[in-house]
């Protein structure tokens, strides 16, 4: 590759505003800076002014690359939706020092098994979340709201409209994560559960491949609909124990206990799943 | 701290529900979790109930539910096949209901477990200009690894060690709970980890071993102490707060 010193590329640019950027930023947004400076600034500046977003894309994947194999204690991380320039995470201590910041606050299990409930199945309701952890949620909610973890995302159809959470931008932040389908082994978790255990209550007697549909149907509902829930893709039943970095991209199934039995064709894998609780299905309440 | 007259109640709420007990007690067996022995999985279950009674823990009404549920399986499977109420096919075994719920859940934990590692990950990266997001800490005890029930567990073996309370002793000098947390105050500030198990060594009586199992409880609520094992199901060691 030759030399490009001296010489402004776009790769540059891209590099130089994700350092002072100081925040996350998308590629779109960079791309309304180079155009605006594109316009305003004098020729050096209009070099870059028919700029696609794919283009930057590709410039910023680069640096990513450049920079893990560097090595050298900096990575570009994909999180919540945009890109920003980050220390590794084994030189956690170090910095810690440097910064004078204390020892990092983590969440307890009971809190960590709640708010995974809710990431996996938002927009949830509360009493749906108790129904899967088989205990009082509330104070557990309460704190995860004023940690600013979920938020109150809508109000369900059913009788009494009670409210839904779902997790907030925050929660990527916090856990590393690109968003919601980034979630590990979330095909597995969102899926009807009735299909999924029998599928694997059956694997003793050889894994099936025939769907087991039962009488179990279960209606999708509104809530409000994210964007970034509706994952299609077919995820490979991979044993791999993974040690989730923040900025990869991996829908891998996490190794199990419970084994799924490969479902084709899993409509349901489209819909949000939601725990069929009896006599709670958030169902369009047409009479 | 001021030695009261009364037993210093505490009553420390759990966060743990009875599919945490449930789940606890079928990893400790080794057991199936399809194809649980309910007979066996119940009286466990019952037992670690009067314990936390026992304790007086703040637990919530949803273990109790679960008890007569257990209790329902159980009599539903001593039926004969053919007197069973009708069910749907796939509910043939009792236990379905249940071991679905007990799936489910285990795939959550597993869950929330990948995301604490990747919430340990994130909190070791730091942006330029960084403060990094520091969550309040959460509300519940500071047990991380060890659970509520293993502490119950090494709690049930001390009390079996013991011998039977003699019950004409109404006048036994009795121990408080406050003065057990100077106890192991005093102990911890010598040495910086102790085994749970020797905590109890020196007890005589019941009261003794509920004042010492309080006691621990509250100091690790107070973020005084921590928990913590090195295999699971391996010995617990009590060890000071703040030494990582």
């Amino acid at each position: 590759m030759t030399s490009t010193e001296g010489q402004v590329t776009l790769k540059k640019v891209v590099g130089a505003m994700l350092f002072a950027s100081k925040k996350t930023i998308t590629a779109a947004e960079l791309k309304k800076i180079i155009d605006q400076t594109a316009e305003h600034e004098e020729a050096a500046g209009r070099q870059f002014a028919k700029t696609k977003e794919s283009e930057i894309c590709g410039a910023m994947e680069q640096i990513k690359a450049d920079l893990a194999a560097m090595d050298a204690g900096l990575r570009l991380a994909e999180v919540a939706g945009g890109y920003r320039l980050q220390t590794d995470p084994a030189c956690g201590p170090w910095l810690r020092q440097l910064l004078n910041s204390g020892r990092p606050s983590r969440l307890s299990k009971p809190t960590l098994e709640t708010l995974a409930i809710i990431a996996y199945r938002q927009p949830i309701a509360r009493s749906e979340i108790e129904s899967v952890r088989g205990v009082n949620v509330d104070n557990i909610v309460r704190h995860l709201l004023e940690c600013q973890l979920i938020k109150i995302c809508g109000r369900s159809d059913l009788p009494g409209h009670p409210l839904l959470y779902g997790t907030t931008q925050l929660f990527l932040e916090h856990f590393g994560l690109q968003d919601i389908s980034h979630l590990p082994g979330i095909e597995q978790l969102r899926r009807k559960e009735a299909e999924r255990i029998k599928a694997a209550a059956a694997k003793p007697a050889g894994a099936e491949q025939v769907e087991k549909d039962s009488g179990e149907e279960e209606l999708d509902e509104d809530g409000p609909e994210e964007d970034d829930d509706e994952v299609e893709d077919e995820v490979e039943d991979d044993e791999e124990d993974d040690d989730e970095e923040d900025d990869e991209d991996e829908d891998e199934d996490e190794a199990r206990d419970v084994e799924d039995g490969k479902e084709k064709g899993d409509s349901a894998a489209v819909k949000e799943g939601r725990q069929a609780s009896p006599g709670e299905q958030h169902k369009d309440a047409t009479p | 701290m001021a030695v009261v007259q009364d037993e210093l109640k505490i009553k420390l709420e759990v966060f743990e529900g009875p599919l945490d007990l449930l789940l606890y007690l079928i990893k400790k067996d080794e057991v199936d979790i399809y194809d649980i022995p309910i007979e066996r999985i119940t009286r466990q279950y019952m037992e670690y109930l009067g314990l936390m009674r026992m304790l007086d823990l703040d637990i919530a009404g949803d273990f109790l539910v679960m008890a007569a549920t257990l209790l329902m399986i159980k009599s539903r499977l001593l039926l004969p096949p053919e007197e069973r109420p009708e069910l749907e096919p796939e509910e043939e075994d009792p236990r379905w209901d249940l071991i679905r719920k007990l799936v489910e859940y285990k795939k959550f934990k597993d869950a929330a477990g990948l995301l604490q590692g990747m919430e340990i990950s994130q909190g070791n990266s730091f942006l330029r200009g960084s403060d990094d997001l520091q969550v309040p800490a959460s509300p519940e005890i500071g047990l991380d690894e060890v659970t509520i029930f293993d502490l119950i567990s090494v709690f049930n073996e001390a009390l079996k060690r013991i011998e039977p309370e003699k019950i004409g002793e109404i006048y036994a000098e009795k121990i408080t709970v406050a003065d057990k947390i100077e106890m192991l105050l005093a102990i911890i500030k010598e040495k910086l980890n102790v085994p749970f198990y020797s905590l109890f060594d020196h007890a005589t009586t019941r009261h003794e071993i509920v004042c010492t199992f309080l006691a621990v409880l509250e100091l690790v609520r107070l973020h005084q102490i921590t928990a913590r094992q090195d295999k699971v199901f391996g010995d617990i060691m009590i060890v000071r707060a703040g030494e990582t």
